[in-house]
């Protein structure tokens, strides 16, 4: 506890280049260009994916071997390939990351509606983008949001490793601290991290009860 | 970090590296990462089971759990391993422990689904059948629990194998130790022989589950023959 109160109460960790509003700003940046970039993607392909059927099985393989992918792996070898010149180092395993739940669930959760729900829809006239858009994306946006929320606590995370290749946020203060035997650092710089994930994770959380419809029942299928 | 035209792949350097006594040869890694992401599924597996069961059982039970559940998958890995650095020093049980509570994380709520998806007309057959409530747990329910328990196990295995490598920055990440030395020597090749092995692994570890769900579910094929 004393490291904490030390970490939080010293001066230096509140200004200049390495205070922790300026390292929680790149911590946030990186994450949430990934996580933007992943649902670019992720969301997309699932609806299109899920509505038409065709290439499910692709669906489900591709992001399985997309979640083995070693992240730090992955990161060290960008940077050594392109340099830590750009925040693409960063972003590229961050995204491949984050677009396997978010595909994943919003596959399922386009597939999983209600058969008869959906025929009921092309019934009453609605064409197969207004099905969609009308019918199975309401119906699915619990699944949808929880691969959101899965994607996004992941890579706010893992966005920590980052620091080890030189780049910023708040994984900074652990690597660093870690190199140095600052463990005051590193204690302050992890409660920072899981602080922030759990904010996070909180804050999906009131977006999905904000806007899924009261209709829809909520009922979750984890993964 | 300049590319100084080194060539993307040595396989001489697989080759030295591959078996020496180095506690840092390829096969050592390997042995050390396979214990890494394996303890924790098992335990987690073994954790889960009675946790999910207690959640059917008591239904009250279960909103709490999940939300807990919920909270420590959010948790990051490297923090958790450095706050637990003090009372584990370092060694693989400081990557052991985060990593079981995320398998748990993943496999109670698949317990709870698996068993909610016992058919409630097979439930009621059991019972008509005279069986005690422990036979029909362990021979009705929890065989028809199985696919959706391994779906939740094939996630937590291929995930853990890929996160032990993470603790590379504490110095106890299996193969994911080539990836430090890939950095710190500016040398393409670990990373990419990690990386690959890892992936190879995943792919192994998901294949032994999925032959297991086929094994343990036999009347699934059986019904896809007919």
């Amino acid at each position: 506890m004393n490291w904490l109160i030390d970490f939080f109460a010293n001066p230096a960790n509140w200004s200049g280049p390495d205070a922790i509003p300026a390292r929680l700003l790149e911590h946030l940046g990186f994450s949430a260009a990934a996580l933007a970039l992943a649902a670019l993607v992720g969301v997309p392909l699932g609806l299109l994916i899920g509505h038409t059927g065709k290439g499910s099985v692709i669906v489900v393989v591709s992001a399985n071997l997309a979640r083995a992918l070693p992240t730090l792996g992955l990161l060290v070898l960008i940077v050594l390939l392109l340099g830590t010149a750009s925040i693409w180092p960063v972003l590229i395993p961050l995204v491949a990351l984050a677009v396997p739940p978010i595909l994943v669930n919003t596959f399922e959760g386009v597939r999983g509606v209600d058969p008869e729900l959906r025929d009921a829809a092309y019934g009453m006239g609605l064409r197969g983008p207004q099905v969609l858009s009308k019918v199975l994306v309401p119906v699915a946006l619990p699944l949808i949001m929880l691969g959101l929320r899965l994607a996004a606590v992941q890579v706010v995370a893992t966005a920590a490793v980052a620091a080890y290749v030189g780049l910023g946020g708040l994984g900074r203060y652990i690597i660093d601290g870690l190199a140095t035997q600052d463990y005051e650092s590193v204690v302050g710089g992890s409660v920072l991290i899981v602080g922030f994930a759990l904010a996070v994770q909180g804050l999906f959380t009131l977006a999905q009860r904000v806007m899924v419809s009261p209709g829809v029942s909520q009922r979750l299928r984890v993964r | 970090m300049d590319d100084d035209g080194q060539p993307l792949f040595r396989w001489s350097w697989v080759e030295s590296n591959w078996n020496s006594d180095s506690p840092n040869s390829i096969v050592n890694l390997l042995e050390a990462h396979i214990v890494m992401s394996l303890v924790p599924v098992l335990l987690g597996l073994l954790a889960a089971l009675p946790l999910g069961l207690a959640c059917v059982r008591w239904r009250f039970l279960y909103q709490p759990t999940s939300a807990i559940m919920n909270v420590v998958y959010a948790l990051p890995s490297l923090p958790l391993f450095m706050l637990l650095i003090p009372e584990t020093g370092l060694a693989r049980l400081t990557v052991i422990i985060p990593l079981t509570f995320y398998a748990l994380a993943v496999l109670v709520p698949a317990v709870v689904d698996g068993l909610g998806s016992v058919p409630d007309h097979v439930r009621q057959s059991a019972v008509a059948m005279g069986f005690t409530p422990l036979r029909r747990l362990v021979q009705v329910e929890l065989p028809i629990a199985v696919p959706v328990v391994l779906a939740g196990l094939r996630v937590v295995t291929v995930s853990s194998i890929s996160l032990v490598s993470v603790g590379a920055l504490i110095g106890q990440g299996g193969l994911g130790n080539l990836f430090t030395d890939a950095f710190q020597r500016d040398f393409y090749t670990p990373a990419i022989a990690g990386i690959v092995l890892i992936v190879l692994l995943a792919l192994v570890g998901d294949g032994i589950v999925l032959a297991a769900q086929r094994l343990l579910t036999p009347w699934m094929r059986a019904r896809r023959a007919s």
